[in-house]
């Protein structure tokens, strides 16, 4: 496990190294080796670990290519996240070193949520993802919305963890064993305590992944942390919840007779988001707060991997992570280079530059859904995951509804940039080659995804 | 291979273009689009000699099955051959047109070229579907940026309506890919050889036609078409009513009559009564229209509207006249907008009650929209006679009343167009018409294609017929209900 001893350490490195480097470039440099590392350390492991499980740490942890595979593909967007907005990571504030040590804690977390094996370790890794963005959304000190960001997702945080606990608790009382494979919840009838305990577990997670009704944090939040934050938190985090929620259920849960016990719970969760997610989103005049309610709808489409439970939707939700992340990242590095952040302020960008008016087409039909980026053949495969189950045909038609409602609030920007005239102010000094030619590759990344999605799921 | 190069040539050639500047890129573009339609004529010839070479199956996503397969039948080699002569007319009739940001038009334009082949072209559904979007997004971006007043909301209608339908459609494709049996598979072949239960069949065949039906677009679903075709720059309104209307007729022929022909039984009628509503519907609208684009605009509707009723009929006859007229009438309608387009070029103006007089100003422009306008009343001798026969030959095989309601279309076509020409170009010219000049050397040379065609396959159909009787025999043969 590379991954977990490299960015854990990477973490601490830098914290430390706060207190004796003082130039925000050389620490930014050492992080960005940092994830480097970690993820050439990660892509050595993926020789040791196949398809079933190995069990590591007396089953605290249980490592399979799946869960190596999507930890890669989570640093590969954290190295195009610090590439394209390490800057703006780096100038929130003093603390350098502690901002990026932070994100690695996350990272941490994040690895322990795509390879835990006991329920302790799945409680322990969504606390660590958790407590770093805490703080993260309320490192913009002089900002007043950022402290009630800060303070809000703290309130709802600490209390949706308690419900995880409550569950995992009541689960442990009614089958004796924290371990998701040894479980073994099928084969006898379900009692009231080991029901309550998933119910309880599956709200805690959607609020952690920010599904309805569980999302009413989001929006403050995402719109209140310093925007540089809220592209990690909304991309990275939230698809880090969704391995853990998706490993859950998939491997504890998963069974026929349990999963007929939860399904409609979850089906109508999904139903719910995407429906409050897109039809919020139309109403958005910030571009930052689009796209924090965009999150809610795509966490929509992320469920369906959850629900469907083949093994299309494992590789859905890979494809997903990838789409979604890279995507998001990317609209929200084009929106930190923006002076105003509401539509209007995108408007005459293809004409000041074209450059960046056309990667940002790209990431919104990617989160669209059209074809040719990876944004498509992701939702194709949640949703045919779904499909593939039976019995949810109409939720799918629900979420192609939804998707043809998305694509309402991800045109508008590009009306703004292309069709209305209008002299944007943007910050130029920021916009330099190198940012330009990682958000060219970043695009590129995008449509090659779309066309070959095997360079993804060759590797399970 | 020479499928794939219908798409390679315009996708690489597109993309190249949008590097090259002002006129260089306008006769890169003519260029391609000369090389295209030539490759498209020897496609079409090819068919009629080795058509087992014109296939291509190569995988693509292999966890799912999905596969690069291409392949041409009589219908798609025409509907390519259309395709390419749709855009060397079209940029012919727009030589000397400036346009703002001019690579980016014709980048864009043949982007939606190598969309078009592609549906055309493709036997997977997955690689459909891709094409089917593709198509539409330049598209978007044409009518938006170079489009009239009101541009951005009609084409967000145009672009919101397609895309709902496409998805429907996806979610069709997903279930009928769940149901071939083994690993699954997204071919045509496998579709095409399911055994569906008729109330399967009766749900999928919405989830496919919806999208088929808003492309094409029939009534109740074409509201959004007259807008779009007034507002979209004359360019793309003709590659629009041209070729991509067709694509909805083409996956009726393509993916709901061999795939669901217990469905196409179950609602076949009811979408026929849909459509020759839709027939008298549109033509009556077109007789009070004052815009030359929007008359247009609903004769298409309803000529559409014709070859959808009869696509449902499932008569030889009418089917074979179905398949020509939609080459037919891609022909007569890109004529039919050369003629507008260069009459607002000269005059700046579409409204009919501004005009007048044109025969004596101008007496090619008149000729050339005679003739053109006489194709698309269906005239003898002219193309749109032969089609249009057949399919009324056809729908009155299966229902008499059904074509007594359609054939009224024959009359209340001649009273619009007519009436129309005798006021645009009878008459007296007044101020504005007396400064008109005549065509220049390429409008005449791009009406000199079609009215060429258009009078070559009035007159002798056959090769054409030909082509194209291969695909309506296995069409029949493959819908035989059991």
């Amino acid at each position: 496990m590379n991954a977990l001893i490299s960015t854990a350490v990477f973490g601490i490195f830098l914290m430390i190294s706060g207190l004796f480097i003082k130039s925000k470039q050389a620490i930014r440099i050492l992080a960005i080796s940092g994830v480097v590392a970690a993820f050439v350390l990660n892509i050595i492991d993926f020789r040791q670990y196949g398809a079933s499980a190995t069990e590591l740490f007396h089953g605290m942890l249980s490592v399979t290519n799946f869960g190596l595979l999507f930890i890669e593909i989570i640093l590969g967007c954290v190295l195009v996240y610090f590439l394209l907005s390490g800057k703006d990571l780096a100038n929130i504030g003093h603390y350098t070193g502690e901002y990026f040590a932070l994100i690695f804690f996350i990272l941490c977390g994040v690895v322990l949520a795509a390879t835990y094996g006991n329920m302790l370790m799945l409680f322990l890794s969504i606390e660590i993802m958790s407590i770093p963005q805490y703080i993260l959304a309320g490192s913009d000190k002089h900002n007043l919305k950022s402290h009630e960001a800060s303070l809000k997702y703290f309130l709802m945080g600490a209390f949706s963890t308690g419900f995880l606990l409550m569950g995992i608790a009541l689960l442990y009382g009614a089958t004796g064993s924290f371990d998701i494979t040894t479980m073994n919840l099928a084969g006898r009838p379900i009692d009231a305590m080991a029901l309550a305990g998933i119910i309880l577990i599956a709200f805690a997670l959607a609020f952690k992944v920010s599904a309805a009704p569980f999302h009413f944090w989001t929006p403050d939040v995402y719109d209140g942390a310093p925007t540089v934050v809220t592209s990690f938190i909304s991309t990275i985090v939230k698809v880090g919840g969704f391995v853990a929620f998706i490993r859950l259920f998939h491997i504890a849960f998963g069974s026929p007779d349990v999963d007929k016990h939860w399904l409609l719970v979850l089906s109508i969760i999904t139903a719910a988001t995407l429906i409050i997610g897109n039809v919020t989103a139309v109403f958005q005049q910030s571009v930052k707060r689009m796209l924090a309610y965009s999150s809610i709808s795509q966490a929509g489409f992320m469920l369906f991997a959850v629900i469907a439970m083949n093994v299309l939707s494992w590789q859905g939700i890979l494809l997903y992570a990838a789409a979604y992340s890279l995507a998001t990242i990317g609209c929200f590095a084009i929106l930190m280079k923006m002076k105003d952040y509401t539509y209007d302020g995108y408007n005459g960008l293809a004409q000041k530059q074209p450059l960046l008016a056309l990667m940002n087409t790209i990431f919104l039909f990617s989160l669209v859904g059209i074809p040719a980026t990876a944004g498509f053949l992701a939702k194709y495969f949640v949703l045919s995951a779904a499909v593939e189950k039976g019995g949810l045909l109409w939720l799918v038609i629900l979420a192609v509804c939804c998707a043809a409602i998305s694509a309402f609030y991800y045109f508008r920007l590009i009306w703004a940039m292309y069709f209305k005239a209008g002299d944007c102010q943007v910050e130029e000094h920021a916009i330099t080659p190198a940012f330009k030619s990682v958000l060219a590759l970043t695009a590129l990344l995008v449509i090659i995804l779309g066309v070959w999605p095997g360079l993804i799921l060759a590797w399970i | 291979m020479i499928t794939v190069l219908l798409i390679l040539v315009p996708l690489v050639t597109g993309l190249i273009t949008f590097l090259l500047k002002g006129k260089t890129a306008r006769a890169w573009a003519f260029i391609s689009a000369i090389v295209t339609l030539v490759i498209s004529i020897g496609c079409a010839l090819t068919y009629q000699s080795n058509p087992a070479s014109l296939t291509i199956d190569v995988p693509w996503i292999t966890q799912l099955g999905a596969n690069f397969h291409f392949g041409l039948d009589g219908i798609a080699s025409v509907m390519c051959l259309l395709t390419g002569i749709s855009y060397v007319v079209t940029f012919l009739s727009c030589w000397k047109h400036e346009f703002k940001k001019e690579q980016q038009f014709y980048g864009l334009m043949l982007l939606m070229q190598a969309g078009l082949m592609g549906v055309f072209a493709s036997f997977d559904a997955l690689l459909f579907y891709v094409f089917w979007e593709l198509v539409i997004i330049p598209a978007y971006f044409l009518c938006s940026i170079w489009g009239g007043k009101r541009r951005i909301e009609v084409t967000f209608k145009f672009f919101v309506y397609t895309f709902f339908g496409s998805l429907l459609m996806l979610v069709g494709i997903m279930y009928l890919y769940f149901q071939t049996p083994g690993t699954h598979s997204f071919s045509w072949e496998a579709f095409k050889s399911l055994h569906l239960s008729s109330g399967q069949q009766s749900g999928l065949f919405w989830l496919f036609f919806i999208a088929f039906a808003i492309k094409m677009p029939l009534f109740p679903f074409h509201t959004w078409q007259p807008d779009t075709y007034e507002t979209a720059p004359t360019p793309v309104t003709m590659i629009l009513s041209a070729v991509m209307v067709k694509m909805g007729l083409f996956g009726v022929i393509r993916w709901i009559l061999p795939v669901l022909p217990a469905g196409v039984a179950f609602w076949g009628h009811f979408v026929m009564i849909l459509a020759v509503i839709g027939i008298v519907y549109a033509s009556c609208l077109a007789i009070v229209q004052t815009d030359l684009k929007r008359l247009f605009a609903y004769s298409s509707i309803a000529h559409m509207g014709l070859m959808c009723a009869v696509v449902f009929s499932e008569t030889e006859v009418g089917m074979q006249g179905v398949l020509i007229q939609m080459f037919n009438h891609g022909i007569i309608i890109l004529g039919l907008w050369v003629v507008v387009e260069a009459i607002e070029q000269k005059l700046g103006t579409r409204d009919i009650r501004e005009l007048g007089g044109l025969a004596i100003k101008s007496p090619k422009l008149a000729i050339a929209f005679l003739l053109v306008c006489l194709g698309n009343i269906a005239l003898p001798l002219t193309s749109g006679f032969v089609g249009e026969f057949m399919m009324f030959a056809g729908l009155l095989q299966y229902s008499v009343w059904m074509m007594v309601v359609a054939g009224l279309a024959i009359i209340l076509v001649a009273i619009y167009i007519l009436r129309m020409l005798q006021k645009v170009i009878f008459g007296n010219f007044n101020e504005l018409t007396e400064k008109i000049v005549d065509l220049k050397v390429y409008e005449w040379l791009a009406l000199a294609v079609i009215v060429g065609l258009i009078f070559a396959i009035g007159i002798y159909p056959k090769p054409m017929l030909d082509i194209l009787h291969h695909t309506t025999q296995s069409l029949l043969a493959m819908n035989m209900v059991p």
